[in-house]
């Protein structure tokens, strides 16, 4: 009795050490960081804040953010859910290379992934150099070099949600829709898509909080032009570099918004996903 | 997608392989390589111990605050990389509140690796954790098994794979990480420098077959933690 009371007591005592080691180290970690950033955005007031967001680089930072990223997470919304769709209900030759793959951008490093697209997409010696320059096409340095970076960084989010769930829902429905003569389009606007509907609204946020945040990539493919190519992530090293730290801290406070948006949004779907 | 990346692998084949190993051998460029690669597994070292540690705890245990914790988890994997840095800078830089003056040394890239690798092994860990039956446990309790070796005997195992496939992608995502080591690591050669700076001051200078030539091996890197990835996948995939 003494002894498996002792035990039980000595468990107690472990169980509030892991606690307090996984808490002490998430707090230290994460937790006080960003509270210290938030504090420091508003230590002069909310009117630094707005004065910062004033600042016309900031601006057109922020707005060439917005139009990235939607662009990003619609082609990624468009060839994600393709993709996903191809590699559950298709069997072809290649299928696990290109599973494997589709993996790939969360391994690699974003900066190699600005090199390799200025390799093949730059104007003077890329691969596609004679082509790009016979349309009068400039991507590299320009918005459609940095919407492609920021696509190949957040497709595999879209995709490694969609994938499971297809998995899991399997074909029984479609094929007995398709049996009752539903045509291929059909099927897949009234029982594929409507299946998938949470899998894919979670891979969305998830690819919209990366395209908000891509760095590494874009800002090897953009070339970091003051006012033109620079987005949000980029005016914040700019800003914090150039000592003007009150800016730098406001932009960050507001991509620390979106991400913690985002996340709170998947929070809350992911129980709705679940139900249904 | 794949023509970009085997641009890469052209770039840097086409200065031969005796440009290649100058490239790679170069004094500051194997700086970078070693210092990532060290502080990599070091990351993913202490990512395997404490990852485990907390899913545990965010399984097993109840307590007030618990699923906030669970959506801090997150926050590393959803905060742009810039903005993580940043936010490292604000509390173990110049101008920390506690005196903490870190950045700008090894232990700043350790830190900014340590923030954005938090989830992986966490996130892979959790889920066969909340599956894994408590039944065994207790029988083995039952049958007079200390603590210490129910863990060793019957979490452990079951653990072992998604430990695994969560330390791979924890290790694959330090060696390259860039954006939160821009502002935090100070970037001094043979110091601080990591690979992916190294690969960014080639391109700037305009020297993309340097860059290229760094660029593929950390693709290959990366290539061989994917196959390590599929193999463990298949092998849990055939148990189950």
């Amino acid at each position: 009795m003494a002894e498996s009371q002792a035990r039980a007591g000595s468990r107690g005592t472990l169980r509030w050490l892991l606690r307090v080691i996984v808490v002490g180290y998430l707090v230290l970690l994460i937790a006080l960081p960003i509270g210290l950033l938030l504090w420091r955005t508003f230590a002069d007031g909310p009117g630094e804040l707005f004065d910062a967001l004033a600042d016309s680089e900031v601006i057109s930072g922020l707005r060439l953010t917005v139009i990235i990223a939607l662009w990003a997470v619609l082609i990624n919304l468009v060839f994600g859910v393709t993709i996903s769709i191809l590699l559950v209900r298709y069997e072809f030759w290649g299928k696990r290379v290109l599973s494997a793959l589709v993996d790939l951008p969360l391994s690699v490093s974003p900066v190699v992934v600005g090199l390799a697209l200025v390799l093949v997409y730059n104007g003077r010696d890329g691969w596609f150099a004679p082509a790009l320059n016979a349309a009068g096409l400039q991507v590299i340095f320009n918005s459609p070099g940095m919407i492609m970076a920021t696509c190949f960084v957040a497709l595999p989010l879209v995709i490694r949600e969609v994938v499971p769930t297809l998995t899991e829902i399997g074909d029984d429905q479609e094929q007995a829709a398709r049996s009752l003569g539903a045509n291929a389009v059909q099927t897949l606007w009234r029982i594929t898509l409507p299946s998938i509907k949470w899998a894919v609204v979670y891979g969305v946020v998830l690819s919209l909080a990366r395209a908000v945040g891509e760095f590494g990539a874009v800002k090897v493919v953009s070339g970091n032009v003051t006012g033109r190519t620079q987005t949000a992530t980029l005016v914040v090293e700019a800003k914090y570099q150039g000592f003007e730290q009150p800016a730098a801290y406001a932009v960050a406070f507001l991509l620390v918004g979106v991400s913690i948006a985002c996340l709170v949004v998947v929070a809350l779907l992911r129980p709705q996903q679940l139900r249904s | 997608m794949l023509i970009p990346l085997a641009a890469v692998l052209a770039t840097a084949a086409a200065g031969g392989w005796r440009g290649y190993l100058n490239v790679l051998t170069d004094d500051q460029t194997w700086a970078a390589i070693t210092l990532t690669v060290g502080q990599a597994v070091l990351v993913t070292f202490l990512n395997v111990i404490l990852g485990t540690l907390i899913a545990w705890v965010l399984v097993r245990d109840r307590f007030w605050g618990r699923s906030v914790l669970n959506v801090i988890i997150d926050v590393p994997f959803a905060l742009p990389t810039i903005v993580a840095g940043l936010v490292l800078l604000s509390l173990y830089g110049p101008n920390s509140p506690f005196g903490l003056h870190l950045a700008f040394t090894r232990f700043a890239v350790w830190l900014a690796l340590a923030f954005v690798t938090v989830p992986f092994v966490v996130r892979a860990v959790q889920p066969v954790l909340e599956e894994l039956d408590t039944d065994v446990e207790e029988a083995a309790a039952s049958l007079g098994a200390p603590p210490a070796m129910i863990v060793r005997r019957i979490i452990l195992p079951s653990l072992a794979p998604a430990i695994g496939s969560g330390a791979a992608l924890s290790f694959a995502r330090a060696i390259s990480e860039y954006g939160s080591l821009v502002l935090l690591s100070g970037n001094r050669p043979f110091r601080t420098e990591v690979v992916s700076v190294r690969v960014l001051t080639f391109i700037e200078n305009g020297n993309n077959a340097a860059a290229a030539a760094v660029a593929s091996a950390m693709l290959v890197i990366a290539l061989l933690v994917i196959i390590v990835l599929d193999v463990v996948q298949r092998r849990v995939g055939r148990r189950g």
